[in-house]
């Protein structure tokens, strides 16, 4: 009978405790920048675009809501045709994150994507692709690469030596 | 008999009645909020007062669906029935000297029985959902109803005996130099208890316990007849608060503020009680609510009766 008594008292201090509620649309939460939110499509520093389409993304995705299309430029660099996300089905694991070999798609801290329509939840690759390089500024998958593309041949990637001629080997 | 404005005082106690039965929603929810660290309903209007007309609004369009395997007739019925004796228990409650709808000589009665017949209303619920959860729920409120009713009733006498009435309203004069809470204080407690089970509210609300029961009675109730059920039972609250300020707290007797300000203060301190209680207490197992209905309560109340009886009979002598 007293530990009742002493519940309500203990219950009814709990007035005067600090609120835990956030009163979201004028307060907002702290989002850490690893957070999972709002996928995009992420630039190289010099502008082009990073992903190689590789499928990679589509492939580890487990609910399927990726959906896109490799094709070549004159230079032999790879580029999707088109990069599509069906955000309505998409989970927010952050595995295409991790299974992404050029830091291109990338997932971020913004979430209020609310839609009326759900076709308005599909997004193309001029919603996903953005300006900058995303989380990591200084990267630049092709020029890493040991690939030739327009622009640059073999040898002429970052700390790439110049190709071996395996003839001039030849006693 | 009757009161001098007769349809002022219908009209006001029905509209105040239900106003602050559908208040209740948003003080129950706010004070909820108060009391477990978080805000409430506090976007809809000032301090969220109009999340009650927000409500009210979902509450009529929502699909009112009756089970094809229901009993239609008593199914529809059943939610009538609970609002009904409840409102007509307000009929008798002296809100303040003059304002009462009809001054019942044996209005304590009238308020009893009103409030045995509202079982009927959980009970036929239950029978004609159909529904094995809903009938669990209508045979535990049945048990529960008829065995707090017991006592509820003989926590009352001593009162009784004190004022040598059963109208309300010469309970409320016979408290003028000392309220029925210090000679009656055991009497008191257990209509408290009592006044909680026969309201269904938490920790009593073994009836509709959502984790055991789904909804209990109401499982099967959707839109404004699952409405009328919240109705009745926030009428309920109103109602044993009132009847403890009446009966117990000397009414709408108190120095300077006029005395439905008194009246209104008491009843809504034991409505916020009412909330608190649901706040902090776990729901008992519902054998251990019939142990203490008959093995606790009934013979406290019938000794508390002696007692006064006892009491009362040496002070004439």
């Amino acid at each position: 009978m007293f530990s009742v008594i002493r519940t309500m008292w203990y219950v009814l201090l709990h007035m005067f405790h600090k609120r835990v509620t956030v009163q979201y649309p004028e307060e907002r939460p702290y989002l850490a920048p690893r957070y999972r939110g709002r996928i995009i499509l992420s630039r190289d520093p010099d502008g082009g675009e990073r992903c190689v389409a590789c499928y990679l993304c589509a492939v580890a995705c487990p609910v399927d809501c990726i959906a896109l299309q490799a094709t070549e430029d004159d230079g032999g660099r790879r580029y999707p045709e088109f990069f599509r996300i069906n955000f309505s089905r998409c989970i927010f694991c952050g595995y295409c994150e991790d299974a992404c070999p050029t830091y291109a798609i990338q997932l971020t801290p913004e979430f209020e994507m609310g839609e009326y329509q759900r076709s308005n939840l599909v997004y193309e690759k001029e919603d996903l692709l953005i300006n900058g390089p995303g989380k990591y500024p200084g990267y630049n998958f092709w020029r890493v690469a040991g690939v030739r593309i327009g622009g640059k041949d073999k040898g002429e990637a970052e700390n790439e030596g110049r190709p071996v001629d395996v003839r001039s080997l030849l006693p | 008999m009757t009161s001098p404005h007769p349809i002022l005082s219908i009209a006001g106690i029905l509209i105040g009645a239900l106003s602050l039965a559908a208040g209740l929603i948003w003080l129950e929810r706010r004070l909820l909020a108060l009391w477990q660290d978080r805000y409430g309903p506090n976007r809809v209007g000032p301090f969220g007062l109009l999340q009650v007309l927000a409500d009210m609004i979902k509450i009529f369009f929502k699909e009112d669906w009756i089970p094809p395997f229901a009993d239609k007739a008593v199914f529809v019925g059943a939610p009538g029935v609970i609002v009904a004796t409840v409102l007509l228990s307000f009929a008798v409650l002296p809100i303040a000297a003059g304002i009462i709808v009809c001054d019942l000589n044996i209005g304590l009665l009238f308020v009893l029985a009103m409030s045995s017949l509202g079982v009927y209303s959980v009970v036929l619920a239950g029978w004609s959902s159909d529904n094995k959860y809903a009938l669990l729920g209508g045979l535990r409120a049945a048990a529960q109803m008829l065995s707090y009713e017991v006592f509820m009733g003989l926590s009352l006498m001593g009162v009784v005996l004190l004022a040598g009435s059963f109208d309300l309203t010469a309970i409320v004069e016979a408290q003028r130099h000392l309220w029925f809470v210090v000679p009656q204080v055991l009497g008191f407690v257990l209509f408290l208890i009592a006044g909680i089970a026969e309201t269904r509210r938490l920790p009593f609300d073994l009836p509709e316990a959502e984790s055991e029961l789904i909804a209990g009675f109401h499982s099967e109730y959707s839109g404004m007849k699952f409405g009328m059920f919240f109705v009745g039972e926030y009428l309920g609250v109103i109602l044993i608060s009132s009847l403890i300020t009446i009966l117990f707290f000397g009414g709408w007797l108190g120095p300077v503020l006029p005395p439905i300000v008194w009246f209104l203060v008491k009843m809504l301190f034991f409505i916020c009680f009412f909330i608190l209680l649901r706040a902090s207490l776990p729901r008992p197992r519902f054998d251990q609510l019939m142990s203490w209905g008959w093995k606790a309560m009934l013979p406290l109340a019938l000794a508390n009766l002696l007692a006064t009886g006892a009491v009362a009979l040496a002070w004439r002598k």
